[in-house]
């Protein structure tokens, strides 16, 4: 067999070599050949080459048919003036138009009719529960178990009220939210810290307190405690600390602490007073929504 | 092996073969009309199939076999197939697998010759190849032949009847997924809106026009996996089309053959017509025994024993039959047949077992479907008065093909209270929750302790939800959580 020389290959000259079958594999050989080693024909498939030349000649209408190429003062706009934003708008509007006609049911329909009517609860369960994780869970939680200072929605404990109503008047307009007139407003005075009572009686008041809560470690309620109770705290948590979600003060006498139920730290909510601050939500989201998340976090504890 | 055998291999015969378009010809015979007949049933059963009514009543489709993939359900004539459910689908894959194990053990890929979709379909697109261009000498003469009139008039027919029969192939599998004589109703009359009607019949019509009309046997050499499976499911009893080498070589004319006979010398039945080469749909020489490429038609046979009559020498030269039968033969032992080996009674039993299984678990399935979900954040609630309160989604799957309400019980926690949001309690305190004709409900149920105490931990709670009507009871378990 000859050598075949890298000249007369490149100049496109009729091969030189011995073109002959490969005995191995059945397949003509090209007549190249280094060092005794011979190459064999086995050009790339012709459907291969074709969807190679396919594929570049799609990628560069791809760019000219979209926005792709960019300019001193922006970028071309392709052919169909196509840019992701339009896209997203049109596809939210896709959106809107399919789920519009439930949304339209739960906007009309009156709040407490929502939740017996099988199909308007599925559907206000489903936007509420997306609008909770959205906006609520960072503060209530992923399922509306609260925390330390944030409210649990899964219990049956309200400060403002558990009804529907109740719900979507504080969802609407916030607590101690100072920008929103119809705020949810009240404020524990600042017992300790603004001298009204003594650390001692703010003492005696943590363990009166503790009596309601029937905390295992809680000592039996002294006249002290009753008469200081009683002049400074009961106008608000009542006589019997059953608490008046008129007015967001919290019942003293069940389980529920939205702070804890441990003396520390009653005594720094009589010390220090004030209260947790939730934003009101309307303007921000819309009316439907707004029904939908009071029905959902309705459903979680189903409160009075 | 000696060096000159390796080169008379390597020499002789290529390892690998240079690709090459097979012409296979035409045959007729047994095997050829066993493969007609099971070709006919297959297409009929795949394209009429969707045909067939089934009436389920007022509020079910009325379509024998449908998937319905907007409702999730999936009807097979009488048997009605949920989403959680779809474990009977996994049990058919499994049949389908066993017997499939079981047909391989029996008589090898006696699949792939006669019912594999890409078979029937490439036998499908041959016939028409036929039919217009001839057989397969015309056929090669034809493709070496300049652009006539006449070859371009032949091309252009057979590619359009290929796309035809592609297009109502892609068509026919459609109709599987929605009410076939209403969209084939609205095919017809252009009437159709959905864009993914089309859609899917373009992407069928194009893999099948590709596979069955350009693929072909490339697809069973190269595409599928079954072949190269298979060799570790048979065993030295599955029949396999087979040449008999034993009675076939040497292979001479039928003179020296004759000759030889006579002479009292060796002398084989092969005279080396190349017919069964000529009629093989892969192009496979089966005189070198079992290989990948054959797919166990048995075409053939039938060409080889076409030949035997003519030379009047017994038939079935090549046949099925075992490798192991043709070396017993050349040993002077009988031939032997296994069909009832550890392997094959295993199988079947095990095909009887699955079979068995679905059957009895299908026909005592409720019509009623519940499952329960347990609240994962928060798992527990402490209530104002120090009771507890677990919330659950309880999901009711009525089945049956009117509305029927239910009435839920709890059990398991002493003195819990039940409530569902948005389902008041009825005049004896009970919750009663309808749900429509062959539809799903879901339901949050709150399930609350009262007064302080009780248990710590967790116990399991049960709930019952019986037909208002039949009494019929369905039960679900989940856990009461305290915290």
């Amino acid at each position: 067999m000859t050598t075949m020389s890298d000249d007369t290959f490149e100049n496109g000259q009729a091969r030189t070599g011995k073109v002959r079958i490969d005995p191995a594999s059945g397949v003509p050989t090209t007549g190249h050949e280094w060092d005794g080693i011979e190459e064999l024909n086995t050009p790339l498939p012709r459907w291969w080459v074709w969807t190679f030349w396919i594929t570049i000649i799609w990628g560069v209408g791809y760019t000219i048919v979209y926005p792709a190429w960019p300019t001193l003062s922006g970028g071309t706009q392709g052919l169909f003036a196509w840019s992701s934003r339009t896209q997203v708008a049109s596809d939210v509007a896709d959106l809107q138009t399919t789920r519009g006609p439930v949304l339209g049911k739960i906007a009309a329909a009156p709040l407490d009719k929502i939740e017996s009517d099988p199909e308007l609860l599925a559907a206000a369960r489903m936007v509420g529960k997306v609008a909770f994780a959205t906006n609520c869970a960072s503060c209530h939680g992923a399922g509306g178990q609260g925390a330390k200072g944030y409210a649990n929605l899964n219990d049956d404990d309200w400060l403002w009220g558990g009804k529907l109503a109740d719900i979507k008047q504080t969802i609407e307009h916030g607590v101690r939210w100072d920008a929103d007139k119809a705020t949810r407003s009240s404020a524990m005075p600042a017992f300790g810290r603004d001298g009204i009572l003594t650390p001692e009686q703010i003492a005696i008041v943590a363990d009166h307190v503790r009596t309601y809560a029937e905390t295992p470690d809680s000592d039996a309620p002294t006249p002290q405690g009753e008469k200081l109770y009683a002049e400074n705290c009961a106008s608000c948590h009542g006589v019997e600390g059953k608490g008046n979600p008129e007015m967001g003060a919290p019942a003293l006498y069940d389980q529920v602490w939205l702070y804890g139920a441990d003396k520390p730290t009653i005594v720094a909510r009589i010390a220090n007073g004030g209260g947790a601050v939730m934003p009101a939500w309307k303007g921000r989201l819309d009316d439907t929504t707004i029904k939908a998340l009071a029905v959902y976090v309705h459903s979680l504890g189903g409160g009075q | 092996m000696s060096s000159a055998e390796t080169q008379s291999i390597l020499l002789d015969d290529p390892i690998v073969e240079a690709p090459h378009k097979v012409y296979p010809k035409k045959v007729d015979g047994q095997f050829r009309r066993i493969k007609w007949g099971i070709q006919f049933a297959t297409l009929a059963i795949y394209y009429f199939l969707p045909f067939v009514r089934w009436d389920r009543g007022l509020n079910a489709p009325s379509q024998a076999v449908l998937v319905d993939f907007p409702h999730r359900r999936f009807y097979f004539f009488f048997i009605e197939i949920w989403p959680q459910e779809v474990y009977y689908v996994t049990g058919l894959l499994i049949l389908a697998a066993l017997a499939l194990f079981l047909m391989n053990a029996v008589a090898g890929r006696i699949w792939c010759g006669y019912m594999c979709p890409q078979t029937v379909w490439t036998d499908f697109y041959l016939t028409t190849e036929r039919w217009i261009e001839g057989d397969a000498r015309d056929r090669v003469t034809l493709d070496e032949s300049p652009w006539t009139r006449d070859k371009i008039r032949k091309k252009v027919s057979k590619h359009f009847l290929w796309l035809l029969i592609a297009w109502w192939t892609g068509g026919a599998w459609v109709l599987y997924f929605t009410d076939a004589p209403t969209v084939v109703w609205k095919l017809a009359t252009f009437r159709n809106g959905a864009f993914d009607t089309y859609l899917w019949i373009g992407i069928l019509t194009f893999t099948t026009y590709v596979f069955a009309g350009v693929m072909r046997e490339k697809l069973c050499l190269h595409a599928c996996p079954w072949p190269r499976i298979q060799a570790a499911l048979t065993d030295e009893y599955a029949l396999n089309v087979t040449y008999r080498y034993d009675r076939g070589e040497p292979r001479m004319s039928l003179k020296q053959a004759t000759a030889a006979r006579a002479a009292n010398l060796p002398s084989g039945d092969c005279v080396d017509c190349g017919q069964c080469v000529a009629v093989c749909p892969t192009g496979v020489d089966i005189r070198k025994g079992s290989q990948l490429g054959c797919i166990q038609c048995g075409l053939c046979i039938d060409a080889c024993d076409a030949i035997m009559e003519k030379i009047h020498r017994p038939a079935r030269l090549i046949g099925y039959d075992t490798e192991m039968n043709v070396k017993r033969r050349q040993c002077g032992e009988s031939a032997i047949y296994k069909p009832f080996r550890v392997r094959t009674v295993l199988y079947v039993l095990l095909i009887l077992g699955v079979a068995g299984f679905m059957s009895v678990t299908l026909a005592t399935r409720d019509d009623m479907h519940v499952s329960v979900l347990h609240d994962r954040n928060p798992l527990a609630v402490r209530l104002k008065d120090g009771g507890v309160r677990n919330g659950y989604t309880l999901r009711f799957a009525n089945k049956k093909a009117e509305a029927r309400s239910f009435t839920i019980a709890v059990s398991g926690v002493a003195g819990a209270q039940l409530e569902i949001v948005g389902v008041t309690p009825g005049n004896k305190g009970k919750a009663v929750i309808e749900v429509g004709p062959d539809q799903t409900r879901e339901a949050r149920v709150l399930l609350s302790t009262h007064g302080a105490g009780g248990s710590k931990g967790q116990a399991p709670v049960t709930f019952t939800t019986t037909d208002a009507v039949s009494g019929e009871a369905t039960q679900v378990t989940d856990v009461f959580i305290w915290p």
